[in-house]
């Protein structure tokens, strides 16, 4: 797998992540959200993490983005490590209604950010207008977003993104509140302004599909405290839409792959668990086909291993 | 051929302004309905009085003309009082907001000053007018710093409420994006909590244009709330009812300026509550 995530190009990794760690301390418990997360991802990757509910994966962003400061371990972008928030980064949250300015226009919305970076004027509104070109919204640029519906406000977010001209583009959950038709043109987006682009993008999400169908790579993260389950690298074809790439041999195969990894993550955290063991019953007599259960990692391994 | 490219926008528009009159009619009718019914009311019952104290609406109106229009009291009384009532009012916009903000950001700032603020709040601000008189004399700056002490805790309570409200993706999103330093306090802070800002100015007003009389009633040589006492004091009690009847006006004119200003600046907002609301009932 690209663990190393030192793209085939042979450019050095992007972004870094080095044993992250995060833990919340309250009046009198902390809680451990991430234990010990490592991985990293080269310049121009697509780049799916994937975890089940209350894995971290939001601790794991938030860190990344600059937001929140790790407990332990860092993270290191572009060679530099990730104090506050880069200036070479921008973020899609999930909550599209609350990221965007509701006194401000499309246009003012995308524009904001660009004028804090001191573009000139008229560099700027070629920015806007070429970016909301690229989403599908050249023509609301006066609307304000509460006269949008969810899916063009997170296209308006996905636009103020795009101008910024980031080197990374970090998404949390971004189509999570969204239709599913909406969602499908949106994930079609992403990979079509990745493509154009040649931005790096980390795309977080609880959705195994949606991972699978977007990504290059899929990490699979454990529930709290997290660490990375497994690396799946996804080798479908570079041109993929909604009808034929999901519903392709391969597809399925990738889909049960991770899908597999995220049933036992549900189960199975950085914690040490010695309770397969004491079972006292042999893994291998289990049908090998069984989703859940207390198998360890390195006991499902062979069987996804042979089933492709 | 020219004839009749001219008749018809000149034939639509008629039709188009009879459409906006009639609306602006309604509206003012149901704006001026009330007013007018008060009036009535009073004309009639006031109408065969004998009492010295009140006398019949129809003098009142009468004397009107003769006490502020045809006189030099517009420049000599009332400019005097707008100015004073806009400098305290104004004063207290920029204190209250200056401070609000700054209250509201920082959660210690806020714990430090809250128990204060609660009792300041609390001191009914006529009271400080001979207090303050003390100190600033009888002048201008006195009466501007009554109103200055009276409408400055709605604002600065009302901003304080608006910047603890930020929402936090909001809050987020700005860091990500670099916007920091004077950008972030208009477009995040300040945008943010007008329309509390805007709840302030409006409770703000009420107390500043009662300040405003107050302290020119206590000394004075010119102003509304001076020429209304001196009025009663020399026993004219129409022209005394005059004063108060055009301190009611001007308060309300006031209160249209507010509207349309808020109607301006938080034309967002009432678009964005309108669209949740129609999005609750789907």
């Amino acid at each position: 797998m690209n663990a190393t995530g030192i793209s085939p190009d042979g450019a050095g990794p992007l972004l870094d992540v080095r044993a992250l760690r995060k833990v919340y301390t309250g009046r009198n418990r902390s809680v451990e959200a991430v234990r010990d997360l490592t991985f990293s991802v080269g310049a121009g990757d697509l780049v799916c993490v994937v975890g089940p509910s209350g894995a971290g994966k939001t601790t794991l962003l938030r860190c990344i983005a600059g937001l929140l400061a790790p407990t332990s371990g860092e993270v290191v972008l572009e060679g530099a490590a990730v104090q506050g928030p880069p200036p070479g980064m921008a973020v899609v949250f999930q909550e599209y209604g609350r990221s965007l300015f509701p006194w401000m226009t499309v246009q003012q919305n995308v524009e904001l950010p660009l004028k804090q970076k001191k573009l000139p004027r008229a560099r700027r509104l070629e920015l806007v207008r070429n970016s909301l070109d690229a989403v599908g919204l050249g023509d609301v640029p006066a609307a304000y977003p509460w006269q949008l519906s969810g899916g063009m406000q997170q296209r308006v977010a996905l636009a103020r993104a795009v101008a910024y001209e980031p080197h990374i583009l970090l998404m949390d959950e971004p189509f999570a509140a969204v239709d599913a038709q909406t969602r499908a043109d949106l994930e079609d987006l992403v990979r079509s302004l990745w493509q154009r682009l040649g931005v790096t993008i980390l795309f977080v999400t609880h959705d195994i599909d949606e991972a699978v169908y977007l990504g290059q790579r899929v990490l699979v993260l454990s529930s709290s405290p997290t660490v990375v389950l497994d690396d799946v690298a996804i080798d479908l074809p570079a041109e993929r839409d909604q009808l034929g790439t999901r519903s392709s041999a391969r597809f399925a195969e990738l889909r049960a792959q991770v899908f597999g990894q995220v049933q036992r993550a549900k189960h199975q955290s950085g914690a040490p668990d010695h309770q397969s063991g004491a079972q006292g019953q042999p893994a291998g007599s289990r049908p090998a086909d069984t989703g859940t259960g207390p198998e360890t990692t390195e006991d499902r391994q062979p069987t996804d291993a042979g089933s492709r | 051929m020219s004839a009749h490219s001219t008749v018809r926008p000149g034939r639509r528009s008629p039709g188009a302004a009879v459409g906006t009159v009639a609306r602006v009619l309604r509206w003012i009718a149901a704006v001026l309905g009330l007013p007018v019914a008060l009036l009535a009311l009073w004309w009639v019952l006031s109408a065969d009085s004998e009492t010295f104290y009140l006398p019949p609406l129809a003098e009142i109106l009468a004397a009107f003309d003769d006490v502020w229009l045809r006189s030099d009291r517009l420049r000599a009384d009332v400019l005097p009082s707008l100015l004073r009532l806009s400098a305290g009012f104004g004063l207290a916009v920029v204190l209250g907001v200056g401070l609000g903000v700054l209250i509201g950001s920082f959660r210690r700032v806020r714990a430090f000053c809250e128990p204060v603020l609660e009792f300041l709040r609390a001191v009914p601000p006529p009271v400080l007018v001979p207090v303050l008189m003390l100190f600033a004399g009888f002048g201008n700056t006195m009466k501007v710093l009554v109103v200055l002490s009276g409408c400055v805790w709605p604002i600065l309570l009302n901003t304080v409420e608006g910047v603890r409200a930020v929402d936090e993706v909001l809050t987020d999103t700005c860091r990500c994006y670099g916007i920091r330093g004077p950008a972030r306090l208009w477009h995040l802070v300040v945008r943010s909590a007008s329309p509390q800002i805007v709840t302030g100015l409006r409770q703000a007003l009420s107390v500043g244009i009662i300040l405003m009389v107050i302290s020119e009633m206590f000394a004075a040589n010119n102003g509304l709330g001076f020429s209304i006492i001196q009025f009663q004091r020399t026993f004219a009690v129409t022209n005394m009812w005059t004063g108060i009847l055009l301190l009611g006006l001007l308060g309300f004119l006031l209160a249209v300026l507010l509207r349309l200003f808020e109607r301006r600046a938080l034309h967002w907002y009432s678009g964005l509550r309108q669209f949740q609301r129609n999005d609750g009932h789907r």
